[in-house]
């Protein structure tokens, strides 16, 4: 069954990983060019605080927020994960109709350089470069920690959804060392669709549950949801081409 | 009431930084989620529990699809 107690959660691990895939990519576009247009050292410097300050992040409200009584949190939760989930397809759904341009690696590279660059070279500490490689990596990974905290937290499984993203971080980080520039290669709007219709279905389920829906066949409603998520969003692209 | 002042700076800030993080450009999508799952808790306690669910699983898709038409037709616009 999906996502019960007892089963491994194979979505919420799938989740977790495609988000921190997508984000990390995204942050390593800022962190490359960081690293090119001024220093490695500092990039890496902005890019380690940033990942400490996110697991800080996650150690402090992941167990905080089991303390929270179960119908509160999964309304709120299930609520943040539907709205997360519907914004994420909303784009996922404008990219793949070609009404918004496909997230381009290429350009964030070099109008981040072009910045870095304008601003001149750096008078000892290079604090614009520690800054901007910080923010880059701390903001989008601030969504994987909302995804973790959220959906880790509802099955007692924060660890399982830590380790999932860490994952994810890692392998971008390995790949990134290697080719030491921006990955343009990643499927990234199929990834973020996979992941909307994820969190989407997983916000329906909970926040319903929440507020006093109760599901026929239990756990089980899920993978429907799931499905018919899917489904839903395949005829929204179609209709949205036209 | 310095202190006041840089206390209510940080909170106003954080506030900010939330609303644009949780809400940013789509606050269509935020506020009918809240008024839906308000409107499925009443239906649960007062009706069918189960209909609540594809009461809102039904608007999920139409606040998607009224969100995607939104931004088609400002882009269109432009």
């Amino acid at each position: 069954m999906l996502a019960t107690t007892t089963a491994f959660p194979y979505a919420l691990v799938v989740a977790v990983f495609l988000a921190a895939l997508v984000e990390m990519v995204e942050a390593l576009t800022i962190v490359v060019a960081v690293g090119h247009a001024r220093s490695w050292r500092s990039a890496l410097e902005g890019t380690g605080l940033a990942l400490a300050c996110l697991a800080v992040l996650v150690a402090i409200v992941g167990p905080a927020i089991s303390h929270v009584p179960l119908t509160p949190l999964r309304v709120v939760v299930g609520a943040v994960l539907l709205v997360f989930g519907l914004q994420w397809l909303r784009k996922a759904i404008l990219r793949a109709s070609g009404h918004k341009a496909l997230h381009d690696e290429d350009e964030i590279y070099r109008a981040t350089v072009a910045e870095l660059r304008a601003a001149g070279e750096p008078v000892g500490r290079d604090r614009l470069a520690v800054v901007t490689s910080f923010k880059g990596v701390f903001l989008e990974g601030l969504e994987v920690v909302i995804m973790v905290v959220t959906l880790g937290a509802q099955r007692h499984q924060i660890l399982i959804a830590t380790a999932s993203a860490a994952t994810a971080t890692v392998l971008v980080a390995i790949v990134g060392a290697i080719v030491a520039k921006q990955l343009n290669n990643v499927p990234e709007n199929f990834m973020k669709a996979t992941v909307g219709v994820l969190l989407v279905s997983y916000g329906v389920f909970w926040s319903g549950e929440g507020v006093g829906v109760q599901w026929p066949h239990g756990d089980v409603m899920l993978l429907a949801i799931a499905v018919l998520t899917a489904a839903g969003v395949w005829v929204q692209i179609q209709v949205a081409r036209r | 009431m310095r202190v006041f002042r840089v206390v209510a700076t940080a909170v106003g800030g954080t506030g900010r930084f939330l609303w644009d993080f949780l809400v940013g450009d789509t606050p269509e999508i935020f506020v009918a989620v809240c008024v839906t799952l308000a409107g499925v808790a009443l239906i649960s306690r007062h009706h069918h529990s189960s209909l609540g669910g594809w009461v809102l699983l039904v608007a999920a898709f139409l606040i998607l699809s009224a969100s995607v038409t939104k931004a088609i037709r400002t882009s269109t616009r432009k």
